[in-house]
């Protein structure tokens, strides 16, 4: 069986699932319950400063988009930090950590970017044996309007510059929690990198408005007539996450700096993918807003089983094992040529990939008698729209045309060898292909 | 509940109030919100759809379950209304298992096709419950059209000519309109008065009188209509039922199905109505399904339909006689009558030979003390003057028949399949070819 526990930057927790900074981890009751679900770690509901803690909305504070039968796919929140007092949930985390040795407690933080503030809350937190530290430079509302949080994220000198106190004044590993509202995630990792981080953790929630009321004309949730921007989450971003995942794990300036997947992680599958381009382990928190705790029970022997079918032994073999095939368009092999091909025993004769193709892409598939479908390969460009509205699965594949054949749409015989855009007689930047 | 299903001979009550009322409510309850959006979200929204080729009325039906997605039912009725006017109806009756349902592309993928009937059902529902009549009539033509028959396909033509600006008389012999929406189809189809509320509501258009009361053939005579109005659309269904011919039939035991589900559809109280203990229905279309299974929901202990052809020559669907072999009623197949005695009705075996339909020689008696015909409904009283095909008025695809100035469609019409929405589809295209021949 494979060996789920997940040594994240010195971190050690019993499997790779942490629950991510949020709802799920604000207090005691909560993530007790969470580690005798079985989650392997929590990123505690961030921190602010001592004093009297920020206040929330007590309107409603989510949106939401819905798939068929409800199912639940992106959430969308305008809450802020903790709102409970800073020794209240000091107090509770040490007492958590000390029933729970073996699982993993981070503390998230966000103060006011000044020295003092960072110098006063480190020590506190680490009295409490937390085994880290979060760093949470992404929250994108409220926060970010006090000059913190997606402030923060947003500037790389400021990432640089707290992470360089952080590192200063603890002990204790600090990971930087980025935001995705921005142009290039590579530069805000790459300052942390520079400020000594020990990891970056990503993604925070996305700037959105989910829906607006039609009768009230006002963006939802609405409160009093009046709503804002929130930060969306759940299995929509994913993508994008996983985009951002690879970016900084790719980037020559980032390779070696460990990564926290955060994203949209709803089941097994997803947390394979995070790892596999670069995360070293996950953290949830829509996935277990929606269905409770219980779904680390599929997550871990999902990943578990998988990892048995495929022959890894530990999670680390996973990490970034996708990473070498991330490349950049301009390298991907144009003379890999594939064709859309139906296999007439799964079709149901639905049409739908006629629809996209006639109406939308390279007029390929031809609608013959008795509703029978066909792909056209003189002019299939094999672009794969017809595959992704096809409602039924392996009905429609891509074959490659074997090199050495016709590709009937050009009247080019397909080269063996490799040919990208750099090399392609139509780039006037081409090096000669040798 | 003085009687139960065992007591002897024809009596009513049989069951108590309770399991009557619940017997004859209706057979599915309508999709509410939710059901619906995961319903309709099954469909694929297919290229050049063959669910709408599979609907006599051309209803575009992934148009009206895409706008049930969209969260506007109301929109789904219109687009369903447009094309068929009793599109509520049709929703509860339509064999959808034969027709949009039969053409579904999931039954190829799981079997399982989209839920159109009752999609379609929960979208007019919305409508006709909020008593919205979503359509206006356009300017008067001066122009008057008299439609005979006030069942679908005399409503359906009523409807597009009032809406097309013509103004129409409606006549009907019955007392009230809705032809076999009211009198003939299960009342566990139609439950909860659904016939009438359409009806109101269909009338709403505005420009439609309606006469009961007055038949063709009674106070009315086809060349008095011509006489009075620019056209004529006869939809009076079929009125006349054939005999069974044997030795007995005239015994009191022995009723026309259609007589008895008229009684029971226009009876409120249900139990007052008389049933026998042992039931035989002789026929093997919707009709006799209809008896068969609204005697055993009065109560009757045994219920057996008997048809003199085998099972895949009956008229039935599939749907339906499963749905009778649920309700508990026996299905025999290629066995005729030969007598009806007060004891019961003998049967012939039969199987097919060299002339056709031949007895085996060998006979059976089922135990009766009441006996349904439902061995078809024929045309009745039609004008003399009207040209005739395979025992119906002889239509064109148009719906005009041999008389010039008079169109027919419907049950009494050939090109039909004795189909509410047959009905509902000729009585809308005649209504059309009228409006284009009165050049208005
Ligand atoms: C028991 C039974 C069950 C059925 N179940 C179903 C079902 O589940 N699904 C389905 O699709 N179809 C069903 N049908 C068939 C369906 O009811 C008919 O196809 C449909 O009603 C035909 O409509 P129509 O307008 O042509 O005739 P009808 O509905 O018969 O209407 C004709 C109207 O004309 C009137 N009329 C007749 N003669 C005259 C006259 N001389 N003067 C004035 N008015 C006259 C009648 O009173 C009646 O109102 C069933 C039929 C029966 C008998
Ligand atoms: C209601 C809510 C509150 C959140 N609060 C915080 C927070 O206090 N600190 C933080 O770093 N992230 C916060 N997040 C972001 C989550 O930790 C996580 O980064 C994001 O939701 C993406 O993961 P998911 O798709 O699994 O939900 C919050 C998210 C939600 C939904
Ligand atoms: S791959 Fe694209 S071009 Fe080829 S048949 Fe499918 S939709 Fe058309």
């Amino acid at each position: 069986m494979a060996d789920l526990t997940s040594n994240f930057v010195g971190i050690k927790s019993t499997n790779p699932f942490w629950l991510a900074s949020a709802p799920p981890t604000d207090k005691e009751y909560n993530v007790r319950r969470a580690f005798e679900a079985g989650w392997g770690g929590v990123v505690w509901k961030t921190l602010g400063e001592e004093g009297p803690p920020v206040v929330n909305v007590n309107g409603p504070r989510y949106g939401a988009i819905w798939g068929a039968d409800r199912r639940l796919l992106g959430l969308n929140n305008i809450e802020l930090i903790t709102d409970r007092p800073l020794e209240v949930n000091l107090r509770e985390m040490k007492a958590v950590k000390r029933d729970y040795p073996d699982r993993a407690l981070i503390a998230s933080i966000m103060v006011p970017c000044v020295e003092e503030a960072w110098k006063a809350i480190l020590p506190l937190v680490e009295e409490t044996g937390a085994d880290g530290i979060e760093l949470n430079c992404g929250c994108p509302h409220g926060m970010s309007e006090r000059g913190m949080g997606a402030a923060v994220g947003q500037n790389p000198d400021l990432i640089e510059q707290i992470t360089r106190w952080c590192k200063q004044y603890t002990r204790m590993p600090v990971i930087v929690k980025l935001t995705p509202n921005i142009t290039d995630v590579r530069k805000p990792a790459q300052a942390a990198k520079r400020g000594g981080a020990d990891a970056v953790s990503l993604i925070n929630t996305i700037n959105s408005i989910t829906s607006v009321d039609l009768d009230d004309f006002a963006p939802e949730p609405t409160i009093d007539g009046k709503g804002t921007h929130g930060g969306y989450c759940g299995p929509a971003v994913k993508p994008i996450a996983l985009n951002m995942v690879a970016e900084i794990a790719r980037d020559p300036m980032t390779a070696d700096l460990p990564i926290s997947g955060i994203g949209g992680v709803t089941t097994w599958r997803d947390a394979a993918e995070f790892l596999t381009l670069g995360a070293g382990n996950v953290q949830v928190c829509t996935a277990a807003m929606t269905y409770g705790f219980g779904i680390i029970k599929e997550m871990t022997a999902g990943l578990s089983l998988w990892m048995d079918k495929k022959g890894f032994t530990s999670v680390d073999q996973i990490t970034g094992r996708a990473v070498p095939n991330v490349t950049d368009w301009q390298y991907l092999n144009l003379n890999y040529v594939t064709k859309a091909v139906i296999d007439q025993d799964k079709c149901i004769s639905c049409g739908r990939c006629y629809a996209a193709c006639e109406d939308t892409s390279h007029q390929a598939i031809l609608m013959k008698e008795g509703r029978v479908f066909e792909v056209d390969d003189s002019e299939c460009v094999a672009c794969n729209l017809c595959v992704n509205v096809c409602p039924v699965e392996e009905c429609i594949t891509m074959k490659r045309v074997a090199p050495g054949s016709l590709d009937e749409r050009t009247g080019n015989v397909v080269p063996a060898e490799k040919g990208d855009w750099t090399q392609h007689p139509n780039n006037p930047m081409a090096s000669a292909a040798e | 509940m003085t009687n139960s299903p065992q007591t002897d001979g024809v009596v009513a009550a049989r069951l108590d109030d309770a399991t009557l009322a619940a017997h004859f409510d209706d057979l599915y309850p309508d999709l509410d919100a939710h059901e619906a959006r995961v319903a309709a979200d099954r469909c694929y929204f297919c290229h050049d759809a063959p669910c709408i080729t599979a609907c006599p009325t051309d209803i575009d039906i992934p148009l009206f379950i895409r706008q049930i997605q969209a969260g506007q039912p109301d929109a789904a009725a219109r687009t369903i209304l447009s094309q068929n006017i009793l599109g509520s109806m049709c929703a509860r009756v339509c064999p959808t298992e034969t027709l949009c349902e039969g053409s579904c592309v999931r039954n190829d993928a799981e079997g399982n096709p989209v839920e159109i009937g009752r999609l379609q059902r929960y979208a007019t529902d919305g409508l006709l419950a909020a008593n919205e009549h979503p359509f206006t009539r356009a300017p008067a033509t001066g122009k008057s059209v008299a439609v005979v028959g006030a069942g679908p396909a005399g409503l359906s033509a009523a409807h597009r000519l009032a809406m097309l600006g013509h103004a129409v008389t409606m006549y009907d012999t019955r007392p009230k309109p809705g032809g076999l929406n009211e009198y003939g189809i299960a009342a566990y189809k139609a439950a909860n008065g659904i016939a009438q509320a359409e009806v109101d509501w269909l009338l709403q258009i505005g420009g439609i009188a309606v006469e009961t009361g007055k038949a063709l053939g009674g106070d009315l005579t086809l060349d008095g209509l011509k006489g009075q109005f620019d056209a004529v659309f006869l939809g009076v269904g079929l009125q006349g039922v054939n005999a069974l011919r044997v030795p007995g039939e005239d015994l009191p035991s022995v009723r026309d199905a259609v007589d008895f589900i008229e009684e029971l559809r226009q009876t409120e109280d249900k139990s007052t109505l008389a049933i026998g203990r042992h039931v035989v229905v002789i026929g093997g279309g919707m009709t006799a399904v209809d008896a068969a299974v609204q005697s055993r929901l009065l109560g009757a202990e045994h219920v057996s339909i008997v048809y003199r052809r085998d099972r895949g020559a009956m008229s039935a669907s599939d749907y339906e006689l499963d749905h009778a072999a649920t309700e508990g009623v026996t299905i025999l197949t290629n066995a005729m009558p030969v007598e009806v005695s007060a004891a019961g009705v003998t049967f012939a075996y039969t199987r097919s030979g060299a002339a056709g339909l031949e007895k085996t020689g060998e006979t059976f008696t089922l135990p009766a003390d009441q006996v349904f015909k439902a061995i078809g409904q024929t045309l009745k009283g039609q004008p003399e003057a009207l040209a005739l095909e395979g025992g119906k008025i002889a239509i064109d695809a148009q719906g005009r028949t041999s008389v010039a100035g008079v169109w027919a469609g419907g049950d009494c019409a050939t090109g039909g399949e004795d189909l509410t929405v047959t009905a509902v589809a000729q009585g809308r295209d005649a209504a059309l070819d009228i409006h284009a021949a009165l050049g208005a």
